[in-house]
């Protein structure tokens, strides 16, 4: 598990495996994104700073971000749970469920927004009941937070699945048979086990839900500094032939989001770190 | 085991012949918005069959529909459209601000600004017109909900919003401040601002949001057509804005691919009697006065202001009203 620092390498090819990861990435993530910021640098600082604080943008920052964050987190805790019924029981109709899960993956997100806009509109299946209580989901920011979790559920069952089946349950029986409460057998033995994994379904769940436009735009209403995504400002822009403007937003996205994910990153290795430690 | 990687990783040189085109077969792209669909499928098989006995070619016409102003970027950016058919000239001027596609005078090239068939805007309300709705003064009264596309992404929307502002702006005593006012309270009764016309107007058929539906007279019967006239019905206001879905061919396309003579062709197609009753049918209001009469019993006399007249064209109107710190940003802000 150590890795080789040291170098002459033990395992040959490290030469052409990196040359290949810097080239395919330049050619598939770093160029694309290059020309992002190329585009957004005919702005002069004045523009570009008026293009990414307008009250608009900053609203659907919030909203984008805030959605994002709190959907990732929804679908950590019961993408977990999820993960955690699957491998550890078996039941009538299992595979099923499992292949359910994927579902999100599948359906083109479009077909996603119009089916939830469907459901919880104020005459749909389920909107009819919330709207006594004066909840309303379709068209107002909640609504953007349903979409953004139904996409990212996947991400974390499916990270923490594989995980949760290669820990033995012989470690909870250890734990149990050393007198851990249930409650301390999940909290130090499982949890630090699988939360690298955690995290990194929270990220990618976060990542697609930022980037998600398809769906929300169906439920989302749309009504500026309310309930407007920042990937709507961006389309808002390109519609005016403000390919600078949208590139401007587009550069702050990717600035957070990058921001974020690395923060992300190293939590999950120091949580990784640290589980190999305590295990 | 490094030699024999380089050895896959030569380079194969990839040799693109063309094909001469084919003096019996010849194909056109059409870049067209959302609602023309079905009305280009029609026009199509219809031009076909006289370029054929005209001329003896087989023309094959494709077609490409989505946003108005997503399509102008798509020939923007490269795609070969040899003539484009959209929603507002706003986005056919992009092509020429943006690429030099085709020249400034675009617009004088055809009779009619270009625009072989309008619309106009009109009201889509519930069965009974329970709110009764009349005119756009009803739009503003606290209890009614008022469904439009974004005029931000939707071009459709834009003249929902001029034909608000027109009609503000023509009553007694109306002045830019008192439009501005009027179209601020409109779209405090908008609760959905969808993307396009068509998810505008699901929202309001099978969502069930808000009381009337501001929509292209057009898009309007057909929803009568498709939905049930049982369900809803149109009121036509006072005053409307004459719609000018315009046409053109893209230069700079055509005299690549030399195929200039059946474009323009395709496009005066539209002009006669055949294509202006294909219009009708697809409930275009056609600009030829016979056509127009044989039909008058669909579209109801209104009385049309132009965006030229009162706006001072789409260049203008875009940048006063809808680019970002325009007017309908300004309504919206606190």
């Amino acid at each position: 598990m150590a890795a080789a620092h040291a170098s002459p390498r033990v395992l040959p090819g490290f030469g052409l495996t990196l040359g290949f990861t810097i080239g395919y990435l330049s050619l598939i993530v770093l160029i694309p994104l290059a020309a992002v910021f190329l585009k957004t640098a005919t702005l002069s600082a004045e523009q570009f700073w008026a293009q990414i604080s307008a009250p608009r943008a900053v609203a659907s920052y919030r909203l984008t971000f805030g959605a994002s964050l709190l959907a990732a987190g929804i679908n950590a805790v019961f993408g977990l749970v999820l993960a955690w019924a699957l491998v550890r029981y078996s039941f009538p109709g299992k595979k099923l469920v499992d292949a359910l899960v994927d579902l999100p993956f599948a359906l083109p997100t479009a077909v996603a927004g119009i089916s939830l806009a469907a459901i919880y509109a104020k005459n749909g299946w389920l909107g009819q009941y919330l709207e006594p209580f004066g909840i309303q989901v379709a068209f107002t920011p909640l609504g953007v937070l349903v979409a953004l979790v139904f996409i990212g559920l996947p991400f974390v069952v499916r990270t923490v699945q594989p995980v949760l089946e290669d820990l033995d349950t012989e470690y909870e029986e250890a734990a149990a048979s050393l007198g851990a409460s249930r409650w301390q057998t999940v909290t130090r033995v499982v949890l630090p086990a699988v939360f690298p994994a955690l995290v990194t379904g929270f990220a990618l769940a976060f990542a697609r839900a930022v980037g998600e436009y398809g769906s929300v735009i169906f439920i989302a209403g749309n009504l500026p500094l309310v309930s407007e995504i920042t990937p709507l400002i961006i389309i808002t822009k390109l519609e005016q032939y403000d390919y600078a403007g949208a590139t401007a937003i587009a550069s702050v996205m990717l600035v957070v989001s990058f921001a974020l994910l690395l923060v992300i990153n190293l939590l999950q290795a120091w949580a990784a770190k640290a589980g190999r430690r305590e295990g | 085991m490094i030699r024999q990687t380089r050895r896959f990783v030569l380079a194969g040189a990839l040799a693109l012949t063309a094909l001469p085109a084919s003096a019996q077969n010849v194909s056109l792209l059409n870049v067209s918005y959302d609602p023309t669909r079905e009305l280009y499928v029609e026009i199509n098989a219809a031009f076909a069959k006289e370029w054929q006995a005209k001329t003896g070619q087989n023309v094959r016409i494709r077609q490409s529909h989505g946003g108005s102003g997503r399509q102008a970027r798509a020939v923007i950016d490269g795609l070969d459209a040899d003539v484009v058919t959209l929603a507002l000239a706003y986005d056919i001027d992009a092509l020429h601000l943006n690429g030099k596609l085709i020249p400034a005078d675009w617009q004088s090239r055809l009779p009619n600004n270009a625009s072989p068939y309008t619309s106009t805007i009109v009201f889509l309300v519930r069965k009974g017109n329970p709110k009764a709705i009349r005119d756009w003064n009803d739009l503003v009264k606290p209890d009614v909900g008022v469904v439009t596309p974004n005029p931000k992404t939707s071009g459709g929307a834009r003249w929902n919003y001029l034909a608000a502002w027109a009609y503000a702006l023509k009553q007694p005593g109306g002045d830019d401040a008192k439009a501005r006012d009027f179209v601020r309270a409109l779209f405090k009764n908008v609760k959905v601002l969808d993307s396009g016309a068509r998810g505008a107007l699901t929202s309001f058929t099978e969502r069930g949001i808000g009381d009337v539906f501001l929509s292209w007279e057009n898009e309007a019967f057909l929803a009568l057509k498709e939905l049930g006239a049982d369900k809803f019905e149109i009121v036509v206001p006072s005053l409307s804005i004459l719609a000018e879905p315009p046409v053109s061919v893209v230069d700079r396309v055509v005299d690549k691919r030399g195929t200039r003579a059946v474009a323009e062709a395709y496009l005066q197609f539209l002009y006669t009697k055949e294509g202006q009753e294909i219009a009708a049918k697809h409930f275009y209001r056609p600009r030829d006065p016979e056509v127009a009469a044989k039909h008058a019993e669909t579209f109801k006399k209104v009385n049309l202001i132009t965006i030229d007249d009162v706006f001072g064209g789409w260049t203008k109107a875009q940048a006063t009203h809808f680019n970002d710190g325009g007017v309908f940003d300004q309504i919206y802000a606190k």
